[in-house]
């Protein structure tokens, strides 16, 4: 018994390793669900996986919410990092929808008006 | 057990990251398809809000003005600047976002840095991954920078060197930078080399994208992109979250894809686009090319009008003139009528048309061109031949017989639309000058090709009026 406990216990893998599990199968996951992309949404993907990496503003929101005594120098650079972060994943998303709303099927009626209002 | 320690329990708030990853791969499987696509987004969106949540999900909340204020202002300029961005000037906004995305990662590596004491108190491998992150993430956001300068025109699109300079200049840049990482990870604790090496990053980054003209510009800023999204991932693995690890490595994954496709249907490989090739080489055969000479048969909008409307089909060839002279309206009100008369209008799209893949379909889409009409090169090259007219709309590298035939043209072996097999072909463009790579296209001297000249959305508007008076 405390043999097999101590497989268990010498099993855990450190932080640095199950992290590395988490990018590599992160990476596979990555490509499995984008290879199967069309040409024609490329653009809109681009945006959406661009709107995506501004999960980085996650990295500014930590260092500054448990960053108990950090000094004027580093709470001016993470919240420029902040800024940028926001920056990137609200507009990301933002444009991104932007751009799919055009692909969007409009009802036949809907599509009439729209290009009598251009006119 | 309170409310609170449950709520910024670790595994808790793990949970709850892994509903956001669930959210991001589904909604980024709802992008392969343009009926799913918005959803998928917002629902890409909301796995973001749920991430940013639960981050701050923590027993001792610090800064909550900064962090606030940051977001606030944050949100307030990026959500009227995607509002109100054109969408011909869709690629250097993302090529904007994509740039802030990486300062955002390189800054937080610095502050890294500050806050744990030259990384002194962490393993030596937080230290390795948040220097790479910090490399990545200022060559990212230079980079980035200077393609969104390059396509809104506040710096000239053509190729930058330094001539014999520009290699050793760049491995010297990078080199540098590379040096001051080292140093970091050995333990040296001096804040000038981060700094140095966020510089040094920062100058390879405008080395690396100065060289290159703006027809490769889509490939570099889907290479950024990528390098963004790894720049997250390392970051993640340095601050020991999984939520930047996952979300920067999908992207890191797809954007390398996405690079590798676009550089595939460019006949480029990324290396050369990155070298830089493009520009020299070009010039020099352009040179060579340009003695082809030939006649150009000019026509009018008339003519052009009574030669679709007793058409059978009718292929559109959309190209970036299209977007800048934002004609896609003008393109749909005629093919309505052309529609109308009983012609067939198809659109050949290459995947890349335009600045970026997909630029025409979001275009063609703004102006409510059905989406079963949109035709991918593969599908409509076989319908040329059986194509009464040809319409080419501000396109020009896309469609040059030479990438076929003309084994020293720098294009050659590109798949393009094979336009010059249609019965005829009508050419609007604004003058007789070269296309983006800069080589004469002997599609316009064809005997079957005939030139519309002016601006497309104006000539457009001539030949719908003219259609309207048949």
């Amino acid at each position: 018994m405390t043999t097999v406990l101590a497989v268990t216990e010498g099993s855990t893998a450190s932080p640095l390793v199950q992290n590395l599990i988490i990018l590599v199968l992160s990476g596979f996951v990555g490509y499995a669900v984008i290879s199967k992309v069309p040409n024609t949404l490329h653009t809109p993907l681009m945006s959406g996986t661009n709107a995506i990496h501004g999960i980085v503003v996650l990295g500014g929101l930590l260092l500054l919410a448990e960053g108990a005594d950090l000094g004027a120098g580093t709470q001016v650079i993470l919240f420029i990092a902040l800024l940028f972060g926001a920056i990137n994943v609200v507009g990301g998303f933002v444009v991104t929808d932007r751009m799919l709303e055009m692909f969007k099927a409009k009802p036949k009626e809907l599509v009439e008006a729209d290009t009598e209002e251009k006119a | 057990m309170t409310l609170a320690s449950i709520l910024t329990d670790t595994n808790f708030k793990t949970v709850l990251y892994m509903v956001a990853f669930a959210m991001f791969i589904y909604g980024l499987s709802g992008l392969t398809g343009p009926k799913t696509a918005v959803r998928g987004n917002r629902i890409a969106a909301a796995g973001m809000v749920v991430a940013v949540v639960t981050t701050l999900l923590v027993g001792d909340f610090n800064n909550p003005v900064l962090i606030i204020v940051g977001l606030v202002i944050g949100t307030a300029v990026a959500v009227p600047a995607a509002l109100k961005v054109k969408m011909t000037a869709m690629p250097q906004m993302v090529a904007l976002f994509n740039g802030v995305g990486g300062g955002a990662v390189a800054l937080i590596s610095w502050a890294e840095f500050r806050s744990t004491g030259a990384f002194s108190t962490v393993p030596t491998y937080v230290a390795l991954f948040s220097v790479f992150s910090a490399i990545i993430g200022s060559v990212s956001f230079w980079g980035s920078n200077v393609a969104f300068a390059k396509l809104q025109e506040l710096i000239d699109g053509k190729s930058r060197t330094l001539g014999a300079a520009q290699l050793p200049a760049q491995v010297l840049m990078l080199g540098g930078a590379i040096a001051c990482g080292v140093a970091i990870v050995a333990g040296a604790d001096a804040e000038l080399l981060i700094v140095a090496l966020l510089v040094l990053s920062g100058i390879f980054g405008l080395l690396l994208v100065l060289p290159i003209g703006g027809a490769d510009m889509p490939v570099v800023i889907s290479l950024l992109n990528a390098f963004t999204g790894l720049a997250a991932a390392a970051a993640g693995v340095s601050l020991n979250n999984p939520a930047l690890i996952v979300a920067g490595m999908i992207v890191g994954a797809s954007g390398t894809i996405l690079t590798q496709q676009m550089a595939v249907a460019m006949n480029r490989t990324i290396t050369s686009v990155v070298v830089g090739g493009f520009g020299g080489t070009v010039e020099a055969a352009a040179g060579a090319t340009s003695a082809s000479g030939g006649t150009v048969r000019s026509t009018s909008a008339s003519d052009v009008a009574i030669q679709m409307a007793y058409a059978r089909q009718v292929v559109v060839v959309p190209g970036y003139g299209m977007a800048v002279s934002q004609a896609q309206h003008a393109v749909r009100e005629m093919a309505k009528l052309l529609e109308a008369k009983g012609v067939e209008v198809k659109y050949a799209i290459h995947p890349v048309a335009g600045r970026m893949p997909g630029h025409m379909n979001v275009l063609l889409a703004e102006a409510d061109v059905p989406y079963e009409q949109l035709k991918e090169m593969d599908d409509i090259n076989g319908e040329f031949p059986r194509t009464d007219v040809s319409i080419v709309i501000g396109a020009n590298d896309v469609t040059n017989p030479d990438a076929r035939t003309k084994a020293d043209s720098p294009i050659y072996g590109m798949p393009i639309l094979n336009v010059d097999e249609s019965q005829s072909i009508i050419v609007l463009k604004r003058s007789m000058s070269s296309g983006y790579a800069g080589i004469d296209n002997p599609l316009f001297v064809n005997p079957k090709t005939s030139m519309l000249f002016g601006d497309a959305k104006k000539s457009i508007s001539e030949v719908t009026e003219e259609l309207k008076a048949l």
